[in-house]
């Protein structure tokens, strides 16, 4: 039971983080319409930045707040220099573009931070397992990851929700042209909630550099996650989003602990260890394919055509 | 398209007589790595030539189809695994698996549009990698060695390079032929109307589902000879022949090439790849070079290389593209 | 584009010139990693075979030497591929390096071909040991499952009943929990094979191994994956709970990450920096000084003793290697002076050697180092060596 309880904590915390990532993709898809493959590269660039930062000022809060205003500004000055000339063409042209963003941020990345990869570690305070319940101790800094998280969540539910800025983000999910009709600055707009995703993708990847290590193509396996969950949840709908990481979150973590025990029981077990890791791993992309062929329009969507 | 002496029809000619006669160079030279790179790049050629018929032509935006390369070599490495070497036997299954493969995700995939479409080709090619992955018997992760190469009758030997050379290029440019038969046939030309106005093709009459349907499964069908192949030029076969970025780089060899045309693939694919030779040679940091590079021709060379050959040719543009 | 695509088509073509005279130089191809998170690994095995040219006087038997180095990626085929282009372009003599076992059997089948003489530098996939292996392929390493088979003695010798195993789901890490499994004498409770290289995250998998209820774990992980794992292990809890051994999981590279994580972690090996043997104080003590801030690793080891064999063979056959026999004869003669001390080929050319138990303390500046603590098998040779058609 303490196992299962384990199990779901970390399903949470990565199907947590994986929303992170998520919101800001599908803010960007819905609004701007973008396919931005290089989401996963603003991922990694907010990582370098925290590891380098919590090594300059040698605190690992004051490291992550640096990082996170760095992977804004970072954010906003490649919608400005990029991204803005590729609204309103082929997703194809989008695809290409944000695929060369990718080896360019890899390999930008390489020539300054080395190919090694750096590590960020954890205050001592978070580096401790706590106690949560009578005889189990959890990752602190999972914890962690689980608090901020869904704060953040929080915030981003305030700030679409209740806000006029929120206001113009959903009105832009829905109908791109009005909002622009109705004499709203579109382009400062834009630059915003791109700026706004690139920020969430850096969170998450700061968060996650400590438990993985920082290294160049951190963010790419991860992005195909992401885009699972947008499309899963819908594309633009930050409900969706959650629901969707959540689901994948759990599914991926659940997976590995307790498919190889299904799978020994069907197989020889020399079979089932081997084929285990690389059959879970190809349960959220069924996932998708199954949400996808009964709702061709994923399972919030957020009503544009 | 009329053959006219101009600067477009020259590089493709030019290109086709250089591959031609590259063994003859390779053999003077001493140089056999020569060969083995354009043997690559002739087979990646033939992948994204099939992925332009339905991307270019068909406006169907596969991010899986680097998915059909590895079920064709899989066919072969797996039947080669076995002890079944004979390439009447590998071929023909590597075409089949593909076209079965094509025929379910097809099915399920043309239902959705868009940025959906993109996904759930992604996801199957996803899948079918870490299926492969999965397989403990042919190596899993690893992959699988292939100690003996597809066995043909007596004077076909693809051990032989140059004999192997020209087998690649010979089916190259008859897969070209082929699609370039294909889009000028009522059948591609409905698959073409359908990309421009799914609805109003439907309202004429054609069953578009189908129409896409078919072309899915023709264009997957054609990577798996392209997987077979490959998996014969490296003796191996692992899961990363199918991993997604290498999706990417077939949809960057038909952009850059340009879409909808007959050559523009094999232009993309002979630029990308000899272009990355080239770069690696130069710096280490290649990849920050091509980068920005492909950046350029998405904002500025629409219609890619050939549209840029068609525009200095002095003929109007907008000849391959959407 | 059109004049770029033309200069690079000639840039090819002048790239691919005539093939240069015979035996000027002695020529030398060393595929590793050197792009990624494991590149570390390749740099020190970099240095360590440039180090070990310094000591020849960058020279063997009088020629001078020229060494090639390609990066494989950390991938199967784009390690086949550089080594394609080695043999076929730049035409070497001989071709080293290859950590990583996958990427060392796609690669295998162009070697053996064309009967270039192959000195691996560290990956150990079984198949080499036994039914694939050559009278041109010599490892200066170890066969995967040796260095776990000694942990799992060693696992023995200390009493402990049960174990769980944990490792990465590629060639090598199968070959060391099989290894384990194939000494130890309790029983495995469960074992766990994660994706490599993308997964670092083994929250999943230490769960289970908490809850399994084993005495002691037992982990597979180079480079920065083992900086994660003990980190993972010591935030779930687990270090000092149950204890932790090793194989390939901690040395000088990744040492610094784990700082007091690795402390009391023990590990196998068949070279540990303190080895008390002249050829190994050298290598230390110059590579310390030519690499500051650098210490040399198992992997910085296997690769100097590389370049020492092949030396010791081009002096043997006073630089004719025309003759593949008569340098076959001479290589495996190991006519050198290792930095692990005896160092002697098997039928299969897989060293017979000892393995050492290493730990983490701190040294005499008070930095974290390994030391060796106990000899825990002597003289040990592979168990594929019987399956090997060579005798």
């Amino acid at each position: 039971m303490t196992l299962f309880i384990e199990q779901c904590l970390n399903g949470l915390q990565f199907g947590l983080l994986l929303f992170l990532l998520a919101a800001g993709l599908t803010l960007v898809f819905g609004i701007m319409d973008l396919v931005n493959l290089a989401h996963g590269s603003l991922y990694m660039i907010g990582a370098y930045f925290a590891a380098t930062f919590a090594a300059w000022t040698g605190s690992f809060v004051l490291g992550a707040v640096l990082a996170l205003a760095a992977t804004l500004l970072v954010g906003m000055a490649v919608e400005v220099i990029v991204m803005r000339r590729l609204y309103g063409r082929d997703h194809i042209d989008h695809v290409l573009a944000t695929f060369g963003l990718i080896l360019f941020f890899d390999e930008a990345v390489r020539l300054i931070w080395g190919p090694a990869g750096l590590s960020l570690s954890l205050p001592p305070w978070l580096s401790q397992p706590v106690q949560i319940l009578p005889g189990m101790n959890y990752s602190a800094y999972r914890l962690a990851v689980i608090v901020v998280t869904l704060a953040v969540a929080g915030f981003l539910y305030v700030l679409v929700m209740r806000t006029r800025i929120g206001m113009l983000i959903r009105a832009g999910a829905s109908n791109r042209e009005m909002v622009g009709a109705l004499g709203v600055n579109i382009k400062l707009l834009y630059t915003l909630v791109f700026g706004l995703g690139a920020a969430l993708a850096g969170l998450a990847g700061l968060m996650q550099a400590p438990i993985l290590t920082v290294q160049i193509g951190m963010g790419e396996n991860i992005l195909i996650l992401a885009f699972v969950i947008t499309v899963i949840g819908g594309i633009g709908s930050i409900r969706g989003a959650l629901v969707a990481a959540l689901l994948v979150g759990f599914i991926d973590t659940l997976g590995r602990a307790f498919f190889p025990d299904i799978l020994r029981m069907l197989l020889s077990k020399e079979a089932a260890a081997t084929a285990a890791p690389a059959l879970s791993s190809m349960l959220i992309y069924l996932l998708m394919a199954v949400v996808l062929v009964v709702k061709p329009e994923g399972l919030f969507s957020a009503g544009n055509k | 398209m009329r053959p006219a002496l101009n600067l477009r029809t020259l590089v493709t000619v030019v290109l086709i007589a250089a591959l031609v006669l590259l063994p003859l160079y390779t053999g003077l030279s001493g140089n056999r790595f020569l060969l083995t790179l354009f043997t690559r790049i002739v087979i990646l050629a033939m992948a994204a030539v099939s992925l332009n018929l339905m991307l270019g032509y068909g406006g169907m935006m596969s991010f899986g189809h680097a998915a059909y390369l590895g079920i064709g070599g899989y066919a072969v490495g797996m039947l080669a695994h076995e002890g079944i070497d004979s390439g009447f036997v590998q071929w023909p299954v590597a075409l089949a698996a593909s076209a079965l493969f094509a025929l379910v995700i097809g099915a399920l995939s043309l239902r959705t549009r868009g940025v959906y479409f993109i996904m759930i080709t992604l996801a199957f090619a996803q899948m079918a990698y870490y299926m492969f992955a999965g397989l403990a018997r042919y190596g899993g992760d690893d992959g699988l060695t292939i100690y003996k190469r597809s066995q043909f009758v007596a004077p076909v030997d693809l051990s032989n390079k140059t004999q192997f050379y020209y087998i690649c290029l010979a089916l190259l440019f008859g897969v070209i032929y082929l699609v370039w038969r294909l889009t000028n046939s009522r059948f591609g030309l409905v698959v073409q109307g359908a990309r421009s106005n799914d609805l109003r093709m439907r309202a004429i009459g054609f069953p578009t589902y189908r129409y896409r349907l078919v072309c899915f499964v023709i264009a997957g069908t054609l990577c798996g000879l392209a997987g077979a192949l490959l998996a014969n030029q490296t003796d191996f076969v692992s899961p990363s022949i199918m991993y997604w970025t290498r999706s990417g780089d077939l949809i960057i060899m038909v952009v850059l090439g340009g879409m909808a045309t007959p050559f523009g693939p094999l232009i993309g694919a002979v630029a990308l790849l000899v272009l990355e030779e080239v770069l690696s040679g130069i710096t280490e940091y290649w990849q920050i070079i091509l980068g920005p590079l492909l950046l350029l021709v998405v904002l500025f060379a629409r219609g890619g290389i050939d549209g840029l050959l068609t525009n200095l040719s002095g003929k109007a543009s907008g000849q391959g593209r959407s | 584009m059109r004049k770029a695509l033309l200069a690079a088509s000639a840039a090819v073509l002048l790239a691919a010139g005539p093939a240069v005279a015979q035996q000027k130089t002695i020529k030398i191809g060393f595929v590793s990693t050197f792009s990624g998170p494991t590149a570390g690994i390749g740099n020190d095995m970099r240095n360590s075979f440039e180090l070990a040219l310094d000591h020849m006087g960058r020279k063997m038997g009088g020629i001078p030497v020229e060494v090639i180095y390609e990066d494989d990626g950390l991938k199967p085929d784009v390690g086949k591929q550089k080594t394609e282009k080695l043999i076929e372009s730049d035409k070497v003599d001989f071709i080293s390096g290859y950590i990583w076992s996958n990427v060392m059997l796609a690669s295998l089948k162009p070697i053996v071909d064309s009967k270039t003489f192959l000195v691996i530098a560290n990956a150990g996939p079984s198949q080499i040991a036994g039914e694939l292996c050559s009278s041109t392929v010599f490892s200066t390493s170890w066969n995967n499952d040796q260095t776990p088979q000694a942990m799992g003695l060693y696992m023995n010798q200390k009493g402990v009943k049960s174990v769980f195993l944990i490792g990465p789901n590629y060639a090598a890490g199968k070959d060391m929990l099989a290894g384990v499994a194939s000494t130890f004498k309790g029983k495995v409770i469960g074992q766990e094979l994660t994706t490599w290289p993308s997964q670092l995250d083994f929250s999943a998998e230490l769960a289970k191994a908490k809850a399994s209820g084993a005495e002691a774990v037992f982990v597979f992980y180079p480079g920065a994956a083992g900086v994660q794992f003990l980190n993972q292990y010591a935030a779930a809890g687990l270090k000092g709970t149950i204890p932790l051994f090793t194989a390939f999981t901690i040395d000088e590279l990744s040492l610094p990450l784990q700082k007091e994580n690795a402390i009391g972690v023990t590990g196998a090996q068949e070279w540990v920096n303190d080895l008390p043997n002249e050829a190994n104080k050298k290598f230390v003590a110059d590579y310390r000084k030519k690499y500051t801030g650098l210490r040399p690793t198992f992997y910085g080891a296997q690769s100097y003793d590389a370049a020492q064999l092949i030396n010791s063979a081009v002096v043997a056959t006073k630089g004719d290697l025309s003759d593949k026999t008569k340098l076959q004869k001479a290589m495996e003669k190991a006519d050198f002076k290792s930095v692990r001390g005896g160092f002697k080929f098997g039928n299969n050319h897989v060293p017979i050697q000892n393995f050492y138990l290493q730990d983490v303390v701190k040294d005499a500046d008070g930095q974290l180092s390994l030391k060796t603590v106990a000899t825990i098998v002597k003289d040990n040779q592979d168990q594929h060596h019987d399956k090997c058609p060579m005798k």
